[in-house]
Parts: structure tokens; sequence; C-alpha cells
């Protein structure tokens, strides 16, 4: 028995020469609430085409609790996914798109109602049974997609961003009920998304993907505090990214000044890639500040403002909840550990 | 595997019938003996008979001018009505187009001798003009088919920007809506064109006084049996008809594509 | 940019050229004339309700209805195969199925008289083997053959421009829920389809019962069908009122079917002729 419920090992696919993915190695645990995030194109719904069966990887192995699922069609897996764009079948009402996993395997009358009064209750749309689907609202039918998927007990749920076509209030509420869905139920989720606030907030793990290869594996926080590469750190969050040269352990050279920080490991004068989140840049006097700058613009952006200060040669990005007006000289200060040093990323 | 080895084979046979046909009519026009058992050497003569047969050529003249002058004018018609129809508030406009689409959908015989029945009535000789203005009225309908979609996708403003700019009205429609529309209307009278050249049934009752379309003459010719002629003649058919075609499917895969590239850059 | 008035020419051609002539075909439906003058009168359609006459459109029904469903066995599997997702050049294979539509279909019947003749090489070839000729022409198989070929392609096309527009996302989500290829076919595809198929069926069967080209061709001189019966009335007996009152009947027949299979395929505008 192996310790995780599926195991991707080694999958590459690529569709006539061009790599969608390339050696995805990825283990999910029981019970887990995995995201898999990253700008389109950049093969998350790839790999989940693959673990729900309707893509055949050019290579590698698929195990699901130790035994090689590659060659099983979709309909003999104990997996089901909730579409991007829902996939309901339009020619039934609600009741008939949701019993029909159960009426295939044969499932009682009796019973198949019963389940589907608890599975329309979870997803509160009971009376909604003999609705056409067409009628539904997209929050509606996205919630009858994901009845359809789990009233068959999938030991997993693929769900490709399955948000996506909703509004932003929509959205918040179905992230906050899927959740709590999934941790009610106990089932496996592996949800796709573009979206990195929608990974930071349902995910337990967040796998983070850039052409066809996985860039960083890891719960929220630690992906969002210790990004491995500028561009895991520029998609998750917003960030300034400056070119750096290390001059040697916990000393960096950014814009002409040479700053304290809190890495080490990296060759002596190698040029690095340097991360600052605009939250941690601080607003002091410019007697205090490390860059002194002056203030090109302000945007109110409803919890913070966003200030850009131009110094020296850098432009850099703030937020701060303290509003400073435009040509106003001021200083920035950054401290140690709010400073990412990452090794530049190869050229391909 | 097995399955797509009998779909294949499947398809194959499928496409063989539809083409054997046309591909035998086509080898037997260049065969030497009337018969259509034994093949006996290649030959012209059928094509150089066909082009001395004077009902022939008489109704393959008829054939073209009704083509090409009905085409005109159908499409003339067809264009304005296009116009006017997209201008059109809904009640007028879906009263309109149910009346297009009733020579469409009507069968070709009860159309052909419901014109007849006019010609007849209102005292006009059967011949050149009854098959003229048949062919106008059952070609309008696929004129405007054709044309409506572009006028509809026009965009008002542009028009208007162009008054605005100082065109005048006349030399707006020239440089501004016609070059728009003009695909549409080129493929309306490739269509009308080629349902003029195509149809019997309507002709077949409309026509007297000597005067008879290539469909015409085919029919009687055929309803006394084989004529070799008529193979050289289906060949030489096919073959416009072919290139016609080709023709008319670039011409729309290249609307298309305008279609789309003014989607994106919106 | 008010210009309703550039369709008013068209209205009027339309209503002197369409309106005018039904109106007509209406008027000698129901009328007689006899030396006393022009009267109202049903006779027309009493006449046609005679057994000769019933038996003629019974045959049409049947001829068209059998051309149809052949048509329908024949051309579901090839529009599927030409819908299907692994095909290379299904462009070309659809426009090669098109094809044939556009080429006068006089001359396609044609093309079936020079292989059926007895002379003819289907014949040939039987005799080059041993066997003895079989007469091919001027019975119902030659008209059935004729239907087959000259409508089949009105059916493929709808069905296959309806199958090639299912969401592939629907027979994904009933893979993912069990359903094995059968499954999939019989409770999503072909429910799916039924509008295509509808609209095949109209494109088939209306001519199919209307013509009287491929029955004179194929099926000899004495072989009637209600478009031949019409033809008949008008061109050689002279009877127009008789005739009329038959087109009038044809008339109800397609434009009540048509108006029934109208109510199915409302998603797709026009699609047929393409």
């Amino acid at each position: 028995m192996s310790e995780y419920l599926i195991s991707l090992q080694n999958i590459s696919k690529d569709y006539n020469g061009t790599e969608a993915i390339r050696n995805v190695n990825l283990n999910i645990k029981k019970n887990e609430f995995l995201t898999m995030l990253g700008p389109s194109g950049c093969g998350k719904t790839t790999t989940l085409r693959i673990i729900g069966g309707f893509e055949y990887p050019s290579s590698g192995k698929i195990l699901f609790e130790g035994t090689d699922i590659i060659s099983l069609p979709p309909y003999k897996r104990r997996v089901n996914t909730v579409f991007q764009k829902y996939a309901l079948f339009p020619h039934m009402n609600v009741f008939e798109n949701i019993a029909f996993g159960l009426k295939i395997k044969k499932v009682e009358p009796a019973i198949i109602k019963q389940k589907i009064d608890r599975i329309l209750d979870l997803v509160r749309l009971t009376g909604y049974e003999k609705r056409s689907v067409n009628s539904l609202s997209g929050g509606q039918q996205q919630r009858v997609a994901i009845a359809r998927a789990l009233v068959n007990e999938p030991e997993v749920l693929l769900l490709d961003e399955p948000l996506g076509a909703l509004d932003l209030k929509l959205r918040k509420g179905m992230q906050l009920e899927l959740k709590a869905m999934q941790q009610q139920l106990g089932i496996t989720f592996i949800y796709v998304t573009h979206d990195q606030e929608e990974a930071l907030t349902m995910s337990d793990t967040i796998v983070v993907m850039n052409n066809g290869l996985i860039q960083q594996a890891g719960a929220p926080e630690s992906i969002y505090n210790e990004p491995v590469n500028a561009f895991v750190a520029d998609f998750i969050g917003e960030s300034n990214i400056i070119d750096g040269i290390m001059l040697e352990d916990y000393q960096v050279k950014i814009s002409g000044k040479n700053i304290r920080c809190s890495d080490l490991g990296f060759g002596k004068n190698e040029p690095v890639d340097v991360v600052i989140r605009p939250e941690d840049l601080k607003i002091v006097d410019e007697t205090d500040g490390v860059f002194l700058g002056t203030i090109k613009s302000v945007t109110f952006k409803g919890v913070h403002y966003e200030m850009m200060v131009q110094a020296h040669d850098m432009e850099w990005m703030i937020h701060s909840t303290r509003m400073r007006p435009t040509g106003m000289k001021v200083g920035l200060k950054v401290d140690p550990y709010d400073i990412h040093i990452m090794k530049k990323a190869a050229e391909e | 595997m097995v399955t797509k080895v009998l779909k294949r084979t499947y398809i194959l046979f499928l496409y063989v019938f539809l083409y054997a046909p046309i591909i035998m009519l086509a080898l037997y026009s260049f065969n030497n003996s009337r018969t259509r058992g034994a093949w006996t050497g290649f030959t012209f003569k059928w094509y150089l008979a066909m082009f001395q047969d004077r009902q022939i050529m008489t109704s393959l003249y008829y054939s073209l001018i009704i083509g090409l002058v009905g085409a005109f004018i159908a499409t003339f018609i067809g264009t304005l009505a296009a116009f006017g129809i997209n201008s059109m508030k809904p009640l007028p406009r879906i009263a309109t187009m149910n009346l297009t689409y009733l020579p469409v959908l009507n069968p070709d015989i009860v159309t052909g001798i419901s014109f007849m029945l006019l010609f007849i009535f209102i005292k006009l000789r059967l011949g050149f003009l009854t098959l003229l203005l048949s062919h106008i009225t059952f070609n309008i309908p696929y004129v405007i088919l054709s044309v409506l979609p572009r006028v509809k996708q026009l965009d008002k403003n542009m028009y208007e920007a162009a008054l605005d700019l100082g065109a005048t009205p006349a030399f707006a429609f020239r440089k501004v809506i016609l070059p728009e529309i003009m695909p549409g209307v080129i493929i309306g009278w490739l269509l009308a064109f080629t349902l003029s050249l195509d149809d019997f049934v309507i002709s077949f009752f409309n026509t007297g006084s000597g005067v008879s379309t290539l469909s015409i003459t085919i029919y009687s010719m055929a309803r006394r049996g084989i004529n070799p002629k008529i193979n050289a003649l289906s060949t030489l058919m096919f073959v416009c008809v072919l290139s016609l075609l080709v023709i008319v499917n670039i011409m729309m895969s290249r609307q298309k594509k305008g279609v789309k590239i003014k989607e994106e850059t919106r | 940019m008010k210009k309703t008035w550039t369709a008013y020419p068209y209205i009027l051609w339309m209503i002197i050229f369409t309106i005018v002539p039904l109106g007509l075909l209406l008027y000698f439906s129901f009328t007689v004339t006899s030396s006393t003058g022009t009267i109202f009168s049903l006779d027309n359609f009493r006449r046609f309700n005679q057994p000769i006459y019933l038996k003629v459109l019974f045959r049409s029904l049947k001829l068209a209805g059998v051309s149809t469903i052949l048509c329908f066995a024949l051309g579901y599997p090839a529009a599927m195969f030409l819908a299907g997702r692994d095909l290379k050049h299904r462009n070309t294979m659809v426009l090669l199925m098109v094809l044939p539509m556009w080429v006068n279909f006089l001359l396609r019947t044609y093309a079936w008289l020079t292989l059926l003749e007895r002379k003819g090489l289907i014949n040939t070839i039987l005799g080059a083997i041993g066997l003895p000729s079989l007469s091919l022409l001027y019975n119902d198989f030659a008209v059935f053959l004729g239907m087959v070929y000259n409508f089949l392609p009105f059916m493929v096309l709808p069905i296959y421009s309806i199958l090639s527009k299912i969401d592939r996302n629907l027979i994904e989500a009933a893979e993912d829920l069990g359903a094995n290829p059968f499954l999939v076919f019989l409770k999503i595809t072909f429910p799916l389809s039924i509008p295509g198929i509808i609209s095949g069926i109209t494109m088939v069967f209306m001519p199919a019962v209307t013509t009287f080209v491929i029955s004179r061709l194929l099926g000899g001189g004495q072989y009637t069908l209600i478009g031949n019966l019409i033809e008949q009335q008008f061109l050689t007996v002279g009877d127009w009122n008789f005739g009329s009152a038959i087109s009038t009947v044809m008339m109800a027949i397609i434009l009540i079917g048509m108006g029934f299979a109208s109510r199915y395929e409302t998603e797709q505008e026009g699609s047929g002729l393409w």
C-alpha cells in the first residue's frame, strides 16, 4: 500500500511535437486539496486530463493506490470531473443529469432518489430536480455539475477552473463552499486554476506550473513567502523583481546599493533575481531610507494605496495603507528577511 | 483497430458509390463505341458531335443567357431587398422572411406549375421571357439569404463616420458599404447562376416556343435512352460546376477569415 | 440609415410571382369549369380520393419513406465518421460529400442509366464472368437506387453538421461518469443529434415525394408517382383543375411536414444547403 493516493511519475505529453508537459512528478495524498496553478498553456489542464483519462501521456506512469491506471479508459477510473464549462447534458433535466452516473452503475431507483436528495441538499438546490439545465444561472449550473460528479462518491474529484465563468462575488462564495464540501466529505480534490488568490484561499497544497514544468509545490504559505524563482514570485502576488548581484553571503547589490539580506550559498558576484513584495517596502523619512526617490503616482486600491516610487534607475511598487502625495521625496526601507534572492532562470 | 478498418472500408464504399457513376460517365464520353459495355478506343468524336449539334448549342446559349441575366437581376433586387429587410421592424421582417422562405421550401414542381398558371392567366406566351422571369423569382431568395448576413454585420458607425469625414452618401456607399458586402453579393450571384443552370423542373413547365435550356434538352434526350453526346456534355458540365464550386469555396473561406480577423481585433 | 423602401420592389415582385400564382393554384383546385361557367367545387379533391389515385399517392409516400430510411441507415454512420475526432482531411472529405449535390441531378440520374441498362457496364461485367444478365432498369430497384444516390448527401450533411457541433466535453463528461462508448452513443450522441436527423429526413423525404424525373428516367414511362401524375394532368391531359388539386394536396403535405420539422430545428438556420 502506497502512502500516496495518486502518483504521477515522469509524465510527459506532446501534441505533434510540441510538449505540453515535461517530466511531471507529483504525489497526491488522500483527502488533500491540491491546486495546480499557472498561466494558460502551462500544462495544468493537460495534467488534469491525463489523471481523468481523457489524454494519454506520451510517457510516464500514473499510480492509483499503487497500481498503474494508465491504460484504463475514463469510464473505468474512480475519479470524476467537474468541467470548465460544466458540460451539463442539455437534453436532460437536473435530476437526470445527476442520476446519469448512478443509472449507468444500475443503482436501484429508490436509492438514486435518496442520494440525489442528499446531494441536492448539499449543493443547496433542493426543489430544482425537474428544472431544465438551460434555465439555471451560472452558479446553479456549476453546483449541478459538482453534484453530478460528487453523487458517484469518487475517490478523487477533478475540477478544471470550475469557477472561471462566474462573477467575482459568486466566485468568492463558491470558493468557501467548495472548501467546506471537501472537508465535510473527505474527498481528494485536484483543482486547476490560473487565479492565485483562489489557490491561496482553498488549497492544502499548491503546484505552480509554467511551460509544462512544475516550478514549485508546497503549502500556500511557503509558496508565497519563499518562492523558488522569479516566475513563482511574480505569479503569486505582486512583486518587485530586480536584477541584483550577490556580493557574498548576506550581502546583495541592488540598484547600486549594498544591502543586507538573509540568503547565502550563492557564488561570489553571481547575478541573481531579487524579489521584494510591495507590502514589504516601507516608506520612511528621506534620511532613514536605503533608497531615495520621488512618488510618481498613487492609486487607491480599496484596502491599500499602490504607489510607484522612482528611485535612481529603479521604479518600485509599494503597497501601504498611508497615502503620500505625488511628487513627495521619500526614503525606502526593507528588512533583510523580506528580500528574496533567487537564481536566475536558465535561458531556454 | 478492427473498427477503424471497418470504418475506412465503409466510407470508401460510400465514396465509390457516389463517384463511380459520374466517373464512368466521363470515361465513356471518350469511348469510341456507341454501346456502353465495351471500350473500343479513345475518341473526341462525341465532343465534336456535341458542338455540331444545333439543339445542344442553342440550349446552351439560352441556359447561359438566362443564367447570366437572371442572376444579375436577382442579385440587384435581392441586394437592395437585403438592406430594406435589415432596417425593417421585427414584425414586417418576419413576414418578409417567411415570404422569402416560401419558394425555397415549396416543392419545385408546385412552384413551376404555379408560375405556369400565372403566365397563362396573364396571357404571356411561354418562352424566353417566362423562363427568365421564373428563374429570377426562384433565385432572389438565395441572393437575400447570402447577402443579409453581411448587411447585418455592417458597422453602422462606419457609414456615419464616412459622412462625418465629408463623404457624400453616394460616395460613402460606394467606398464603405459596398466593399463590405461584396463577398456576400458575389456568392449570391454565383449561387443564383449555378442554381439557374441546374434547374430543370421549373424550366420544364415554363418554356415553350422552341426555347429550351440544357437541362430540358438533356431530359428529352435521356428519355429516349443513352446518347454519347450527353456523356460529353455532362463531362463538360461537371468540370464547369466543379470549377465554379472551387471558386465559391475559396471565396467563402476568405470571407470567413476576414470575419475572424475582424472579431479578433475587436 | 432607414431605407426600408429598398425592399419594396422585392416584396412587390414576390407578391406577383409567388403569392398570386399560389392563389391561382388554389383557385383552380377549388373550381370546376363547364359550359355554364366556373363554379366553386370540391369535385377535384373528391376525384383524387379514388383508389387509383390514392394508390399513386401511397406508392409515392412509401417509395419516399423507404428511400429516406435507406438514406438514414447509410448516412448516419457516414456522418459519424466525418465528425470523428481522428479524421485527418476532414474538410476535403466533407467537400467530397457535398460535391455531387451540385452536379445537375438529371445528369446524376442519367449516369445510372449507363450503368444499369441491358448493355451497360454491370451486365457487361456479369457477362464476362459468365453470369446471365439482369434486368436492372425500369423497376422499383432502379428508382430506389436513383433516390438514394441523389439524396444521400442531403441526409449526411445536416447530421454531420449537428454531430460536429456537439461539445466534446459532453462526451467526456459521460465517459467520466462511467458510460462506455456504446452508452455514450445511446444516451448522449444520438439524442443530441435528433435535430440533424429531422432536418435530414425532411431534406430527403420532401424532394423524394415530389420527384417525377427519377421515376420517369429510371422507372420507365409506365412508372407513375404523384409527381408524374401532376405532370400528366398539366402537360398531357390538360385538366388544370385536377392537376392543381393534386398539387395543393402535395403542397399541404410538404408545408405541414416542414412546419412540424422546423419545431425541432430552432438552432440551425439554413445550414441545410451548405
